[in-house]
């Protein structure tokens, strides 16, 4: 009979905070460098330009089609082998990739929601096709794009748990080292699947929170 | 053709223009010239190419064949500097299109600092002076979802306004309205015809039409069918489709 002891959560705290802080980290650090990647790749998506349309939509498909546990791994010992990347980078530009293909999707809806007209009255007045995205069509398309961008944040904070087979020392990492020294699997399981809910739930009560308050606006 | 005009009184020459959509042939050879400070009222039945022509006349529209000048410049030439040319056309359409991220001011404003090159409070005095004009002063601070439909389109005719264009486009500036707030957006053109701005509008009020233009071109099926004075054109038009047209609209 398994008798539970969960002495070794509150013995292991200042471990498990770590932990937890890298993944915050990691998932944050791969947000910020997903958001020019997806910006760059969602224009391009819809640019009237056939081929940049197409390679945009090629780096899409492909990062999207592609597990991202499998992704982590060639980036680490295939691309990470020449660039010197390390574990902690190789995890970040992993992640910060493949999230990318995903915020290029939500750059693009948010661009495609913005009625014709808004693009035919902004050139209609003399703007370039630059001006009109820059003044009148991405300060619209931003407000939409802020709650699926929070959203992405989220998913990566629980994709980031793959990070661990790279040998980040993330949250999930922490659990199953302690959980080889200890074998105290329940207990640092159940605790490590409630420190993942708390991240995601409060960002995800701070998000609704957000958009709350952008409606009434 | 009109052979005594010069080059310089027409604003815009229009020279067998056709255009389609797929099978649909929406424009047939359209041909006919517009003098500067005139007004012209495109009037017909729906599908008639109306909106399609006056869209063509900035750019906003490719033609398959023929030409457009407007002032001499040819609107659909790829070595036009497209966007140079329509800083001088400006252009209303039905649904007025403000940018609802930014207030009045800042809908009159934009395109002035970002494409004139004026100073903010340049820009600023002038919308200004403009939105006063047209009653609309105390609404400079408002945002466009804030405004009356008719107050959205007049804010959309003092955008146009504040680019000191040389010709207005009208297309269908009233279409989208309520009845009651048509007459407001009727005054503010007449009031910008009355300056003695070339103006095309495209229009289903007849009697608006009648009064403010100085020439009414009817279409059909792609086709300008005739051109002709709005007095001739109500009491005795030339063809028998606009007289059939005119049969139904105006005794319904």
């Amino acid at each position: 009979m398994y008798v539970m002891n969960w002495g070794v959560i509150a013995q292991n705290l200042p471990l498990f905070l770590r932990g937890a802080l890298l993944t915050l980290k990691i998932s944050l650090l791969a947000l910020v460098l997903s958001i020019p990647i997806g910006a760059v790749a969602g224009l391009c998506r819809v640019s009237r330009n056939r081929v940049i349309s197409f390679l945009a939509a090629c780096y899409v498909e492909f990062f999207r089609g592609v597990p991202l546990l499998v992704l982590l791994m060639w980036i680490f010992f295939v691309l990470g082998r020449f660039l010197r990347l390390g574990s902690y980078w190789s995890a970040i530009v992993g992640l910060a990739i493949f999230s990318g293909a995903f915020v290029a999707e939500i750059v693009r809806a948010g661009i495609e929601a913005i009625p014709r007209g808004q693009m035919e009255a902004a050139r209609a007045s003399g703007m370039t096709y630059v001006q009109a995205m820059r003044l009148v069509i991405l300060p619209q398309a931003l407000r939409k794009v802020l709650p699926p961008l929070a959203s992405q944040f989220i998913i990566l904070i629980k994709d980031s748990s793959l990070v661990s087979v790279i040998s980040v020392v993330d949250l999930t990492l922490v659990g199953k080292n302690l959980v080889a020294t200890t074998f105290r699997s329940i207990e640092i399981w159940t605790f490590i699947a409630v420190i993942y809910f708390c991240m995601t739930f409060t960002l995800s009560k701070i998000i609704a929170f957000f958009e709350r308050r952008g409606v009434r606006e | 053709m009109k052979g005594e005009t010069t080059m310089t009184d027409r604003a815009i020459s229009i020279r067998n223009v056709s255009k389609s959509f797929g099978s649909l042939r929406v424009l047939k050879e359209v041909s006919f010239d517009i003098p500067k400070s005139q007004v012209f009222a495109f009037i017909g039945p729906s599908g008639a190419g109306k909106s399609t022509l006056v869209r063509t006349l900035n750019g906003l529209e490719g033609i398959d064949s023929g030409e457009i000048l407007v002032e001499g410049i040819s609107v659909h030439d790829r070595r036009t500097d497209i966007n140079r040319l329509r800083a001088n056309i400006g252009f209303v359409s039905q649904s007025f299109n403000l940018y609802p991220h930014l207030d009045v001011l800042g809908n009159v404003t934009l395109a002035p600092v970002h494409v004139r090159g004026q100073s903010q409070e340049e820009a600023r005095e002038r919308a200004l002076a403009i939105l006063g004009s047209l009653g609309l002063a105390d609404k400079a601070r408002s945002f466009p979802q804030q405004l009356s439909g008719g107050q959205q389109q007049r804010v959309a005719i003092a955008r146009a306004m504040a680019m000191d264009p040389h010709l207005i486009l009208f297309d269908e500036p009233t279409s989208a309205l309520d009845p009651e707030l048509i007459k407001e957006v009727l005054d503010a053109i007449r009031q910008l015809a009355s300056t003695g701005m070339t103006m095309v509008v495209v229009t289903h009020e007849m009697n608006f039409a009648r009064e403010i233009c100085e020439q009414i071109v009817f279409m059909d099926q792609g086709s300008v069918l005739e051109i002709t004075p709005p007095r001739e054109f109500f009491s005795s038009p030339k063809t028998e489709r606009a007289r059939e047209f005119l049969g139904k609209i105006l005794h319904h």
